[in-house]
């Protein structure tokens, strides 16, 4: 375990020069004092003028202040509704609601405001999990660039009545040209109620859903293998052995919050009984799922079809032919056999888009035993439903001019539709175009009549993620502006008067039997069966023969040129967020990059392109230490583009990666703007239906681009043990392993027990009440995220906007840093280790030492206290945090000062997030930091103190559910636990208690006595990765590590 | 004298007695007081018609105890059970349906009859009890004005003795023969001049620091508000909760100034302003009566209709409690978890008309009201999980808990 080397930067793993002087300095720049010295003595102004004129305006500021004092009104209700209480927040249910996705929430609702999302406890299969984007949501409700009212030919219509009348008009004037309704997924019951009643008003019209990451090849498959159109649940936390061929469950792919949540429950590993799941991922590119497999085996993506068919042959016991490479080979008959061992208990998922590759698949889960095991068709997903041959029909049509209107809502085919100039060429045929979108999005723009439709918190609704499991959704403020629901809209057009409110209400009481019942439902935000559904779906083989065929299976594939993969990132998603900060500056998991995407490449190809040897220390110097990263010539068909690269470990060798959602036009608004390319444009339709990834060249253009990522900007300065891990086999044979170390560790400072006490000269203090602590489990963090955007939203941390980032001005109290372990040439060997790093809430803290005016300083509690009234900047603290994770206000980012001058340096993204309007999403319990202070993590003090008085007010103690973090809550795997630490029965104590065994404290040997413990990581495979890339100068090898020849 | 005796001794007894019968009765009273200040003032008051009709002579008009039990805690079932006295209160009261106060029991009520009698006694406009705080208050300034007074007599002593000092010495010198100086003016002499510029420095010094230090503070602010609103004849005279109007102090941060329907609830009934007379602060009359029709005009009640007849349009009143941004301070934690009274901090608000504030509301008086104040250590049991203390108190080596012990003057208690 001591020769394992973990490493966030190329630059950490050789410990190249740029390392070391960046471990060095906490702050990248150095003090804008240019030519202090020469220049102050004969400046324009003499240090005595200087003070004079200081003095003089500070005497005159003092008494302009004193002369006039603000005079502040307040202003009551004049009829106060009876449930509000300003200043106390209301919490109401609803669903978020994206792109058919339908996340059961809570919003948090202050003074009519909303301003914060939860999760939804109640809701059976995301108890309370929510993702980056469910996090971000209530930012886009403020979005700057949301339309504002109706318009036709880019005109303001002045009233609905007026508009209404305008569409009602063009519609029936179309002589009986079909109407066609393209809309992305919808699952809502009565949304979908409201189309057919449209519909039927339009004799000859049509309903078309159109996902932009498209679900067709697995909704296809499975009517081919099981008769129906329909995706079923997988059940993560029922498999033992999980294969998957590419799809990121755990970030982007279908329903991620419930897939965390399952998967968790294999992962985690119980002190009493270990066992874990065991995960193997074969996959072209780095993705966050991959990172957390345990096993992990590389292919070229247009090889998924081969590699899915011979994993099919090994486990139907015959031998795997066609692979190209030995490990993969083995690694498709290792998975294999551990399927087979597990029948019963394995589920093998992928995320191809191909209906061959999907067929295949239902081939192998049907031969383990997966369905009406892992895999559930009693309760089937509802939240992706499009089949792009429709689309591609519709496209078709538009084009010959046979449709007469189409109306859109919820769908961007002119930026995310593989042929989006097909689509935009079809769309200027057709006579009538009606877009109901909420953004001037690329289709939008191109629509005769635009109506704005509602965020989902301003809108009446209902939704069925999965069939059977209901949320409702409902409004938590009044239209900011005049928009009006889609529901509302149809309505109108089909010739129902009804408001969709009371539309919703008549069909949900009719439904549930009383307007009681409808109350109680709709207060509880979900309508869920008592009993959870289960069954399988009778299986239909004969489809395999020919897709396997389909695919090559069995014919050796030829390797040559490179290829590209699409993908969607864990932050940014399909791209309908894109003009949200929060996702935007939110780090990628793996690339740890901001503000772009970027051509990710394996270090082999880096090398073969630019030359450049990651092993040498000059050479990833210069690759890393500086934003400028190559720019790439990419060329897939006819279509080029440049782009930046960065070079990722564990990517398939001749494979590159693109993430989608980027290159948006300026009219999506200011973040959105000039970020990144469009990768959507390289997908292509294999005649069924949408491929995402295709053969590429690639050549190097001699030029750079400058990426913001985060990854080099905290480093621990060379200590060591930040992370531990083991692998199961070792927990097994040793539970104590980690224990047993730390022990040996601090045995000359008093051992495990007295380490606090005689560790140190200061004098220890007690915490007679409360004493928080917060316990990571680092098996159940994979890194996507949530957290760091529900941090972001809690505690108003600043966006700073690419120009910043690049300046490691970046402000996030949470990051969840990245590490690799392995060679960087050998994509199998490349383990990763996620780590979640806030403030430790030190009880030794050394930032408090040094503070000269004391603005941090310890509380009974255990806190790490901040105060920011006294903080002059010095940033001494920051420098002395062994952590990295104070942050300095280097400008006046959220506008919180008075003066004009301290926002000189704003980026526009700055500046958007400045507006009034997007100020509204500030949390007024936490104070909007000026410039020139330190802030930092502070355990959502502001939470704490309203659960202890929550508390007092009910006359008890302090129980766990009062007080909890934002992350904490955030999290769908629950790997954050926190709470007293002095309670013996409070959820964090009995996990420290419980996994004494796994517990750490990350640089538990330089005594700063952290707050927050982790849990080792765990991983199911055999070797924890052994390889050693770099022995540092100056720390002693333990024993007799193997001698390693003398390369770099 | 022994009938002297005699006599004596019985007034002595008597007296003795009724103390006890009052002392008695006092106590009682004193519960039925805090009651009736939660339950009823907001609507009743003893001597006066207000919403509801008032109490004065109640048990003489309902004789029958049990009914009038009844009635307090289920209004609406006496009624329906067809009394007739009742029936026509509630008509001749236009209707307004009484609060059901289920929860009092007979005792509680009890208490409350019995303060209702007590304050039978006291009929207005009969000033009671001279207040004595302000007796204190005036002692208190007359005190300062006294040392000062003297402080300013015994300095003329010594600046006249020095003089007489220095005289004599002139004479008896000029007697002995030895040479005289000119004398020089006390003006001009440099030690007087040293002792003047020190004792002007240090007032000086002392007064521009207290300035710099009062800057952005505002004790004693008492802006006009755009409604006359007394608290004297609310809180002081009508005896209504604090809390009736400014709930919000029970629950959040805000105490919050109440909303208008609030206000509704009894000058609907209560259309104009009969007690004694209120003048501002510049001594000009206020028209009570004119006041209360503002809350019309911003409501938009029409009282002739006896609806909401106009447009209503909030009030906007001048804040006057202003703390600054990076200050979290919640009501809810003072008046609800540590029982403080209003008055601690907002003063004798019961006898303000207009309001102003009372305490600088500065970061010291906080700090100090922090470090004086015991929380209710035994009372609440979320203290319950200090168990340290707990043993301390008993073993005797401790006596209570203040807010400072339990990190109640810790930075991120209030700023965070």
């Amino acid at each position: 375990m001591e020769q394992k080397k973990y490493w966030q930067s190329f630059g950490e793993l050789n410990n190249s020069e740029a390392f070391q002087k960046g471990a060095q300095d906490e702050f990248k720049e150095d003090l804008p004092f240019e030519n202090f010295d020469a220049q102050s003595l004969d400046a324009k102004t003499p240090r005595r003028d200087f003070l004079k004129y200081v003095g003089f305006s500070t005497a005159a500021a003092a008494v302009a202040a004193s002369c006039e004092m603000p005079v502040k009104k307040a202003i009551p209700f004049v009829n106060r509704p009876a449930d509000v209480v300003p200043g106390v927040a209301n919490y109401y249910a609803t669903t978020y609601l994206s792109g058919g996705d339908a996340i059961p929430v809570l919003a948090k609702v202050r003074d009519g405001r909303p301003i914060k999302i939860e999760g939804n406890e109640l809701s059976t299969w995301t108890k309370g999990g929510t993702t980056a984007q469910v996090q971000a949501s209530v930012l886009d409700l403020y979005d700057t660039a949301r339309l504002r009212f109706p318009m036709a030919d880019g005109k303001e219509v002045s009233t609905f009545e007026a508009f209404d009348k305008m569409v009602g008009t063009a519609l029936s004037g179309l002589g009986g040209a079909p109407v066609v309704l393209l809309t992305s997924t919808v699952n809502s019951p009565s949304g979908k109620q409201v189309i057919s009643e449209f519909l039927a008003k339009y004799p000859g019209s049509r309903h078309v859903q159109y996902d932009a990451i498209s679900y067709s090849g697995l909704l296809l498959a499975n009517e081919a293998s099981y008769g129906q159109r329909a995706i079923p649940s997988y059940q993560f936390d029922k498999a033992k052995v999980i294969v998957n061929l590419g799809a990121d469950f755990l970030g982007t792919w279908l329903n991620p919050v419930e897939f965390q949540r399952g998967y968790t429950q294999g992962r985690k590993v119980d002190p009493a009984n270990p066992a874990m799941s065991k995960h193997y991922q074969f996959e072209s590119m780095m993705s966050m799922t991959g990172a957390n497999a345990d096993e992990r085996f590389t292919h070229r993506p247009s090889e998924t079809g081969v590699v899915a068919a011979a994993l099919l042959s090994a486990v139907n016991g015959q031998s795997v032919t066609g692979i190209n490479g030995d490990k993969l080979r083995k690694g498709i008959e290792k998975a294999a056999k551990d399927l087979v061992a597990n029948k019963g208990n394995a589920l093998v998922v992928s995320g191809s888009n191909d209906v061959s590759v999907q067929i295949i698949v239902n081939a192998i889960n049907e031969a383990v035993g997966a369905n009406g095991t892992t895999i559930n068709w009693g309760v089937t997903h509802r939240n992706k439903a499009g089949i792009d041959a429709e689309m591609a029909t519709l496209v078709n049509d538009m084009n010959n001019g046979s449709i007469g209107a189409v109306i859109l809502y919820d769908v961007n085919p002119a930026y995310d539709y593989f042929d989006a100039e097909k689509f935009k060429s079809g769309l200027k045929k057709v006579r009538v175009s009606v877009s109901l979108n909420e953004k001037m999005d690329e289709t939008t723009e191109l629509c005769k009549y635009v109506l704005p439709a509602n965020h989902y918190l301003e809108s009446w609704g209902d939704a069925e993620h999965k069939s059977g499991y209901i949320s409702l959704v409902q409004p938590t403020i009044a239209p900011l502006f005049k928009t009006r629901q889609w529901q509302e809209t149809l309505l109108k057009w089909s010739g129902n008067t009804a408001s969709y409110m009371d539309y919703h209400k008549n069909f949900w009481t009719s439904k549930l039997g009383s307007e009681d019942t409808f109350l109680k439902a709709l207060q509880d935000g979900v309508i869920e069966p008592t009993t959870p559904a289960a069954g399988s779906a009778s299986y239909n083989g004969g489809a395999v023969a020919a897709a396997s065929a389909a695919v090559g299976a069995g014919g050796t594939a030829k390797r040559a040129g490179y290829e590209l993969v699409i993908y969607q990132k864990a932050g940014l998603a399909d791209g309908r967020h894109a003009n949200n900060p929060w996702l935007q500056e939110m780090p990628d998991p793996i690339t740890r990059a901001t503000w772009d995407n970027y051509v990710m490449m394996s270090p082999h190809l880096g090398k073969e392109l630019f030359k450049i040897d990651l092993k040498n220390n000059t050479q990833s110097d210069k690759y890393e230490a500086f934003p400028e990263k190559p720019v790439v010539k990419l060329k897939v068909g006819n279509k080029e583009v440049e782009m930046p690269v960065l070079l990722i470990p564990g990517m398939q060798n001749e494979t590159m990666a693109i993430a989608v959602g980027y290159g948006r036009s300026e009219k999506v608004g200011k973040a959105a703007a000039n970020v990144g390319k469009n990768a959507y444009q390289f997908a292509s339709s294999n005649g069924t239906t949408v491929i995402f990834h295709a053969n590429a060249n690639v050549e190097a253009t001699g030029t750079t681009y400058k990426i913001a990522t985060t990854q080099t900007h905290s480093s621990y300065e060379g200590r060591h043990e930040v992370v531990k891990e083991m692998t199961l086999a070792e927990y097994i044979k040793n539970p104590k392993k980690v224990l047993e170390a730390r022990a040996k560790e601090l045995e000359p400072w008093g051992g495990l027990e007295n380490y606090a006490k005689d560790g140190t000269i200061y004098p220890v203090f007690d915490k007679p009440g409360i004493k928080w602590g917060m316990s990571i489990d680092m098996n159940a963090c994979y890194g996507c995220g949530a957290c760091v955007v529900a941090c972001t939203a809690e505690n108003n941390v600043s966006v700073v906007g690419k120009s910043e980032v690049l300046r490691a001005h970046d402000m996030h109290w949470l990051r969840i840093d990245r590490y690799f372990a392995g060679d960087a040439y050998d994509p199998e060997s490349i383990q990763t280790v996620f780590q979640p790093m806030l403030c430790q809430h030190c009880d030794n803290a050394p930032c408090e030492n040094v503070c000269p005016v004391a603005a941090t300083n310890h509380s009974s509690e255990g806190l790490n206290q901040m105060t920011y009234n006294r903080c002059i900047g010095t940033r001494y603290c920051a420098n002395n945090c062994p952590y990295k994770v104070r942050r300095f206000n280097w400008a006046d980012y959220t506008g919180a000062d008075s003066f004009k001058n301290n926002q000189d340096e704003a980026n526009d993204v700055i500046l958007m997030m400045n507006d009034d309007l997007t100020r509204m999403v500030l949390n007024p319990d936490v104070t909007v930091r000026s410039r020139g202070v330190i802030e930092k993590c502070s355990f959502c003090v502001q939470r704490l103190q309203e659960g202890k008085l929550k508390a007092k007010k009910e006359d008890r103690p302090l129980v766990d559910s009062d007080a909890r973090t934002a992350c904490q809550q955030a999290c769908a795997a629950d790997a954050i636990v926190f709470g007293n630490v002095n309670n013996s029965q409070s959820a964090v104590s009995k996990t420290r208690h419980d996994n004494m065994n796994r517990l750490f404290y990350s640089l538990e040997q330089i005594h700063v006595l952290p707050n927050v413990n982790y849990l080792a990581k765990v991983r199911n495979t055999d070797v924890v990765s052994a390889h050693v890339e770099h022995q540092e100068p100056g720390h002693e090898s333990h024993q007799q590590a193997p001698k390693e020849p003398a390369a770099h | 004298m022994i009938d002297y005796r005699r006599i004596a001794k019985r007034l002595v007894i008597s007296i003795l007695l009724l103390t006890v019968v009052c002392f008695d009765q006092q106590i009682f009273a004193q519960d039925g007081k805090a009651l009736f200040q939660q339950n009823c003032a907001s609507c009743h008051a003893v001597h006066k018609d207000l919403t509801g009709p008032k109490l004065a002579g109640i048990e003489e008009r309902v004789p029958d105890k049990k009914l009038l039990h009844d009635w307090i805690r289920n209004n609406q079932a006496v009624l329906k059970s067809g009394n007739k006295y009742f029936n026509d209160l509630y008509q001749q009261y236009n209707k307004a349906a009484m609060n059901l106060f289920p929860n009092l029991t007979d005792a509680e009520i009890d208490a409350i009859l019995a303060y209702v009698k007590v304050q039978e006694a006291n009929v207005p406009g009969a000033k009671g009890n001279p207040k004595t705080d302000q007796d204190a208050k005036a002692t208190s300034s007359d005190n300062t004005l006294l040392f000062g007074i003297l402080t300013l007599i015994l300095a003329i002593i010594v600046f006249t003795l020095l003089q007489v000092n220095a005289n004599l010495k002139r004479l008896s010198d000029e007697k002995e023969g030895v040479p005289a100086y000119e004398p020089v003016p006390f003006w001009r002499n440099k030690a007087y001049i040293a002792l003047v510029a020190v004792i002007l420095f240090v007032i000086g010094g002392y007064y521009t620091i207290q300035g710099a230090i009062g800057l952005g503070r505002s004790k004693d602010y008492q802006p006009e508000q755009p409604i006359y609103y007394s608290h004297k004849v609310h809180a002081g005279t009508n005896q209504i909760n604090c809390l009736y109007c400014h709930g919000g102090a029970q629950e959040g941060r805000h105490a919050n100034i109440p909303s208008l329907n609030t206000c509704m609830n009894c000058h609907m009934a209560i259309t104009s302003y009969s007690g004694e007379d209120l003048y501002r602060e510049d001594g000009t009359k206020v028209d009570g009566t004119a006041e209360i029709q503002k809350i019309y005009k911003h409501t938009g009640w029409d009282p002739d209709q006896q609806k909401y007849a106009n447009e209503p349009k909030p009030v906007e009143w001048v804040k006057i409690h202003n703390l600054p941004d990076h200050v979290y301070f919640s009501h809810a934690q003072h008046v609800n978890a540590g029982r403080v009274a209003c008055q601690t901090c907002h003063g004798e608000i019961q006898n303000m008309n207009e309001v102003y504030q009372f305490s600088d509301l500065s970061m010291g008086w906080c700090i100090n009201c922090h470090r004086e104040t015991k929380v209710k250590f035994t009372e609440n049991k979320f203290y319950s999980i200090y168990e340290k203390f707990h043993n301390e108190i008993k073993n005797g080596t401790l006596d209570s808990v203040t807010v400072e012990k339990i990190g109640g003057t810790e930075c991120q208690k209030c700023h965070y």
